[in-house]
C-alpha cells in the first residue's frame, strides 16, 4: 500500500493553500501592543525587521533600520514572510496516519506511538535503525538539540541535515585551504573591493539583500565580473559577463589562474609567506591557456583575460560564490580553484580583500556547526578525533564510546532506507521530496520505511509520507540564535506564542528522548540553556561560540564568531594574520578540469541545469503558499534560448516534456536570449510533477558528498495539447508512485 | 519636504519587493500602487518600477473635473478625494505615465502618494525602504546624488507634451530629458511599415494580469 493513497484529500485539507491576507484582514482596525525586533527566516543575509505584534497575533511588518546589514531594506519573502504565521495551512495538533489519513491525535498518544515504534524497530533492527535528517532554517540552539538528540536520545550514527545540498562543497573546500569554514569578510567588507567576482551566484533573485552591498562597490567606482551560464539579472548588471557551460568553473578558474601567472599579476612574497603548496596549483594551471579554458568552457578566450587582468591588477577584491558552482560532483574542486585565485594575488584577510561563499539556508552557517553533520559534533569538531569525541563526551556527562561512530550523508541516508538498513526516518524542517535529487528515488525511500515522523508547521510533500506528524512552531513563536552568512551571530526574538496546540521543536525532541528513557541529558528549560550548553560545547572548537551571549549579540547588533572569551568581541575578519591549519598558513590545490557525472551525448543533447527564484524559498513549503508571491511566478517554467526552441520549433509559453534518464515532467517554455543555445534551466521550488528534481542527478562529489544538481544532460520534446494531463487529474485519489506504476 | 523620489532603472532586478511592500501601507491597505514590468522578458532580464512621478503640474489633476486630485504644499500628488471622485476615469486615461488606476470596488482613483502617513512622519516609503539596491531611493537631491554615478532628470517629454516631475530618473550622465517616442500619433511620427510586432512574454502578462488593466 502507498504511503500518500488520497493525496487530493491531503491537499484539500493542508494545503498548500494560498493566503494573502495580515491577521484581521487588511482593512481591520490595527492597535499594535508591540513591535518585536527580530531577522528574516529565509535566506542566510538574516536581514533584521520588526514584527508587528496585535493581542498575541502578528499582523504585519515593518522595515528595521538599526540593523546594518539591511538598513530597512527587505525583498518580497521578506515582506510577506509574517503571513506565514497565521496561515490556514498550520499544523495546530498532532497527526497520525491512519489508513491512508491523517486523523487527529493528542500529543500524548502521537508520542508514545513514536516511542514504541522507536523502541520496537531498535530492539529488532539495531540502534541505527533509525535516522534523523534535520535543516539549516531551524536555529543553531535546534541544530545542536538535533545532533545531540540522535547520538544521545535515539542513540542512532545516522544523522545529517539539508545543508549537505546546499553549502556542503563551500565547507570543504574552505576547510581544506584556510583550515576553517566561514566566509573570511563581513559584507560591509564588499564596498571597499576594486574588483569583485562573483561565481555561480544570482544575487538577485537568491540574495537580493546582498545587492545593497555590491551597488556600494559599484558606487565607489567598482566592477563585477560575473561567472554564470545564465544571463542573469546580476550578470546584467555586471561590467563582464563570463556565460560559461555549466560545471566547467575549474576551467575558466584556471584559465585565470594561467593568465594571471603568465603576466606576473600574482603575489608571490604572499605566497611564500602565508601558503603551502604553489607549486602543485601553478603547475595544474599551466595547463589552462585561455584557448584551452575557451574549449572547453565556451567562454571566449579574451574575456577571461580581461577577467584575469581586471582583478590581477586592481589593489583589492573580492571572490564570492554560492550554489552555482557547489552544486556538482566537483564542487569541492570547483571551490578550491577559485581560492587558488585569491590566495595567489594575495587578495584575502584585510578590508576589500577576502573570500566567501554566499549561504542560502537562513541557518547555513550555524546549521554546520554544531553537530548535525554525520561526521561532525559541536563547535566543529571531529566525529573521528579521539581527542574531539572526549570533549564533547566529557561535557555531555557520556563515555566517549557511548558517542556514535559517522554516519553518511543526505543522499546515501536515504539510499540506506531503500536498501533497508534504516527502518525508521524522524525529519525537521526539510522538504526532501522536493529538495533532494532524482526525486522518483526519495519517493521510493519514503515508502520502504516502517515508521516515519515529521516535524513541521505546514505539511510538506514529505511529511505526505510520515506516519505521525508532530506540529512545530515558526520562527516568529520561539527564540534562539542563527548564523548569517558572514559569520554573524544574530538572535530571533519570540513574538507571540505557537498558535493551538503546536509546540516548540525543542521541547518536542526532549519529551521523546525523555520518553526514550534518555530524559537526563535533555533537561533544558529555555534555548538560553541550550545556547549555554553549546557555548561550552563549541569552546576550543573552530567555531568557538564561548565568548558569544545573547546580551552581547543585542549589544553588538550580533558577534562574529570565532568569540573565544567573554572579553571577546568577535572576529568579523578571518585570516588578518593567519590561517587556520596549525602551521597558520593556507594551502594551495592542483584542480584539474573533469566536469559534470553525465555529459550531454546524442540522447540526451542539452545541459539541463536548475537554481532559484526570487519568490520562492528553497522547497517553497513556506513560500508556495503566500498569494502574492505565488502570482508572481505560479509555476516552473524552462528556460530554452530561441536558436533551440527553433530547432524543436517551441513556441514561447508552450508546454514542453523536458526528460533526463531519471525522469521527466512538462513546462511552459520561456524563450529568452539570456540562456546558452545547449542549456535549459528549470526553477526547483515545486514538488510532485512540478518538481525539477526529477530530472536531476544524485551523483555525489567525494569530498563535501553535495548531488550534481547543476548539471546533467537532458533532451526536450515538442508536446501536444492532447499529451496534457487535465488539470488534477493525478490527484485524484492515487498516488503519484502509483500512476508511474501504472497501477 | 525636500525629500522626494529616485528611480535607478538599472539597478532593479525585479524582485517586486516593492510592490509586496507598498501594500502593508496603512493608507490604502492591501493594494500596491507600484508596478514593476519586464522591458522584453525574451531579450534580457531588466525589469522598471513606475511609480507617482508626482508631476510638478499633474495632468491627472488638471482633468479632473470634480477637483478631486489636490496636490500638496511638498509637491505630492494624492490620490482621488473619496466624497468627490466622480467615477470618470479621466485621470487614468491622461496620466502620460499610466499610473493611476481605478478601484472599481471602492468607486475611487487611487495612486501613489508618496506614503504620505509615513513620510509626514520622518519614514521612508515603503517602496524606497525595502528596495534591495536602491533601484528605488528616497531622500533629498543632496543626500542621494552625491552618492551615484548617475545623473538625476526630471524632464519628460512625450510627443508633444513636456512633464516636470518632483520624482527624479536616474539616468547615464549625457542624459537631459526623458523622451518618450511612438506614444500615439504625433507630428513627425508616422508607423514603419513592416516592423515587428513586439510580441509580450507570457510570463510577464501572467504575473501583471492585474497590473495592465487600469483598475484594481
Amino acid at each position: 500500500m502507498s504511503k500518500v493513497e488520497n493525496l487530493a484529500s491531503i491537499i484539500d485539507r493542508f494545503g498548500p493553500h494560498l493566503h494573502d491576507e495580515p491577521y484581521g484582514g487588511w482593512s481591520a482596525e490595527r492597535k499594535i501592543d508591540k513591535m518585536v525586533p527580530t531577522h528574516c527566516p529565509y535566506c542566510g543575509m538574516q536581514c533584521g525587521m520588526n514584527l508587528l505584534v496585535e493581542k498575541n497575533h502578528v499582523v504585519g511588518v515593518e522595515p528595521r533600520y538599526d540593523f546594518p546589514v539591511n538598513e530597512g531594506r527587505l525583498c518580497p519573502k521578506g515582506v510577506t514572510a509574517y503571513l506565514q504565521t497565521h496561515h490556514p495551512d498550520r499544523l495546530m495538533y498532532p497527526l497520525i496516519k491512519r489508513n491512508g489519513n491523517f486523523e487527529r491525535a493528542s500529543w500524548d498518544e502521537a508520542l508514545d506511538l513514536i516511542v514504541s515504534k522507536f523502541k520496537g524497530l531498535q530492539e529488532k533492527y539495531g540502534k541505527d535503525s533509525i535516522a534523523v535528517y534535520s535543516g539549516s532554517s531551524l536555529t543553531t540552539e535546534k541544530t545542536y538539540l538535533v545532533g545531540k538528540f540522535a547520538r544521545l536520545g535515539l542513540q542512532t550514527r545516522y544523522i545529517d541535515y539539508n545543508g549537505r545540498l546546499c553549502m556542503a562543497s563551500a565547507a570543504g573546500g574552505n576547510n581544506k585551504a584556510f583550515g576553517i569554514d566561514r566566509a573570511a569578510n563581513p559584507w560591509s567588507d564588499i564596498p571597499h573591493a576594486e574588483v569583485l567576482i562573483i561565481a555561480g551566484a544570482n544575487c538577485a533573485e537568491t540574495f537580493p539583500i546582498l545587492n545593497g552591498f555590491l551597488w556600494k562597490q559599484r558606487d565607489n567606482g567598482g566592477v563585477w565580473i560575473v561567472i554564470d551560464p545564465r544571463e542573469t539579472a546580476t550578470a546584467r548588471q555586471g561590467d563582464l559577463h563570463l556565460q560559461l557551460k555549466p560545471g566547467t568553473d575549474v576551467a575558466v578558474a584556471n584559465g585565470i589562474l594561467n593568465v594571471l601567472l603568465n603576466e606576473n599579476l600574482i603575489d608571490q612574497a604572499f605566497i611564500d609567506n602565508r601558503t603551502n603548496d604553489w607549486e602543485a596549483a601553478k603547475t595544474a594551471a599551466l595547463n589552462y591557456p585561455p584557448d584551452v579554458a575557451s574549449e572547453i568552457s565556451g567562454v571566449p578566450a579574451e574575456k577571461i583575460i580581461q577577467a584575469a587582468r581586471l582583478y590581477g591588477r586592481a589593489k583589492t577584491g573580492m571572490i564570492m560564490h554560492a550554489r552555482g558552482i557547489e552544486h556538482h560532483s566537483n564542487g569541492t574542486e570547483n571551490v578550491l580553484s577559485y581560492i587558488n585565485i585569491a590566495l595567489a594575488t594575495g587578495k584575502i584577510g584585510s578590508e576589500g580583500r577576502g573570500y566567501g561563499t554566499i549561504t542560502g539556508q537562513g541557518n547555513g552557517q550555524g546549521g554546520r556547526e554544531h553537530g548535525q553533520k554525520a561526521d561532525q559534533l559541536p563547535g566543529y569538531r571531529s566525529i573521528l578525533n579521539p581527542e574531539h569525541r572526549r570533549y564533547i563526551a566529557d561535557v555531555w556527562g557520556i563515555d566517549e564510546s557511548d558517542l556514535p561512530e559517522p554516519g553518511v550523508s543526505a543522499v546515501e541516508l536515504f539510499n540506506k532506507m531503500r536498501e533497508g538498513e534504516i527502518r525508521g526516518l524522524l525529519s525537521i524542517c526539510s522538504n526532501m521530496m522536493v529538495s533532494l535529487p532524482d526525486i522518483n528515488k526519495v519517493r521510493q525511500s519514503l515508502e520502504g520505511l516502517e515508521f516515519n515522523v515529521c516535524i513541521d508547521f505546514f505539511l510538506s510533500e514529505s511529511a505526505r509520507y510520515a506516519d505521525v506528524v508532530l506540529p512545530g512552531t515558526t520562527w516568529s513563536e520561539d527564540e534562539g540564535t542563527t548564523t548569517s552568512g558572514e559569520g554573524r551571530v544574530i538572535k530571533i526574538n519570540k513574538a507571540i506564542d505557537p498558535p493551538g496546540e503546536a509546540r516548540e521543536d525543542w521541547k518536542t525532541l526532549q519529551e521523546i528522548a525523555r520518553r526514550m528513557g534518555r530524559g537526563k541529558y535533555f533537561a533544558f528549560e529555555s534555548p538560553r540553556e541550550i545556547f549555554d550548553e553549546l557555548r561550552i560545547a563549541s569552546k576550543g572548537g573552530k567555531a568557538d561560540y564561548y565568548g558569544i551571549t545573547y546580551e552581547k549579540i543585542d549589544k553588538q547588533d550580533g558577534v562574529f564568531w570565532p568569540c573565544p572569551t567573554e572579553e571577546s568581541t568577535g572576529t568579523p575578519r578571518l585570516f588578518e594574520e593567519r590561517f587556520a591549519h596549525d602551521d597558520g598558513k593556507a594551502k594551495f590545490h592542483a584542480v584539474e578540469y573533469k566536469g559534470a557525472a553525465e555529459k550531454p551525448d546524442e540522447e540526451y543533447p542539452l545541459i539541463f541545469t536548475s537554481g532559484r527564484i526570487v519568490h520562492q524559498y528553497l522547497s517553497g513549503n513556506q513560500t508556495r503558499r503566500i498569494g502574492f508571491l505565488v502570482q508572481q511566478c505560479p509555476e516552473p517554467f524552462v528556460e530554452i534560448h530561441p536558436e533551440t526552441a527553433m530547432k524543436y520549433k517551441i513556441n514561447d509559453g508552450e508546454r514542453v516534456r523536458v526528460i533526463s534518464r531519471r525522469g521527466e515532467g512538462i513546462f511552459p517554455a520561456l524563450v529568452v536570449k539570456t540562456i546558452r543555445p545547449d542549456t535549459i534551466f528549470i526553477p526547483y521550488h515545486w514538488g510532485e510533477e512540478l518538481a525539477a528534481n526529477q530530472l536531476t542527478n544524485a551523483e555525489l562529489d567525494p569530498t563535501s558528498k553535495i548531488p550534481e544538481y547543476k548539471a546533467c544532460a537532458a533532451r526536450i520534446e515538442k508536446i501536444h495539447s492532447r499529451e496534457l494531463p487535465i488539470l488534477g487529474e493525478v490527484r485524484k485519489g492515487t498516488s503519484r508512485s502509483e500512476i508511474q506504476q501504472g497501477k | 519636504m525636500n525629500e522626494t523620489m529616485f528611480i535607478d532603472p538599472q539597478r532593479c532586478i525585479g524582485c517586486r519587493a516593492c510592490v509586496a511592500a507598498c501594500r502593508e501601507c496603512s493608507t490604502h491597505k492591501g493594494y500596491s500602487m507600484i508596478f514593476v514590468d519586464y522591458i522584453d522578458r525574451s531579450e534580457t532580464t531588466a525589469t522598471m518600477p513606475t511609480v507617482c512621478m508626482h508631476c510638478e503640474e499633474p495632468t491627472c489633476a488638471m482633468v479632473c473635473p470634480a477637483d478631486a486630485i489636490k496636490q500638496n504644499e511638498d509637491g505630492v500628488v494624492m490620490s482621488a478625494l473619496k466624497p468627490r471622485c466622480l467615477d470618470c476615469r479621466n485621470c487614468v486615461n491622461a496620466c502620460p505615465f499610466g499610473v493611476p488606476k481605478y478601484n472599481s470596488a471602492m468607486h475611487l482613483q487611487m495612486k501613489c502618494d508618496m506614503c504620505y502617513d509615513r513620510t509626514s512622519e520622518g519614514l521612508k516609503p515603503m517602496c524606497a525602504s525595502v528596495c534591495p539596491t536602491g533601484a528605488l531611493a528616497f531622500g533629498t537631491y543632496e543626500q542621494i546624488v552625491p552618492l551615484r554615478r548617475t545623473k538625476p532628470v526630471n524632464a519628460h517629454v512625450f510627443g508633444n507634451q513636456s512633464v516636470k516631475t518632483k520624482v527624479y530618473m536616474m539616468l547615464p550622465t549625457d542624459a537631459d530629458e526623458v523622451r518618450i517616442e511612438g506614444c500615439g500619433v504625433f507630428e513627425g511620427q508616422v508607423a514603419v511599415e513592416g516592423a515587428p510586432a513586439v510580441g509580450e512574454s507570457w510570463i510577464d502578462a501572467q504575473v501583471e494580469e492585474s497590473d495592465k488593466s487600469n483598475e484594481f
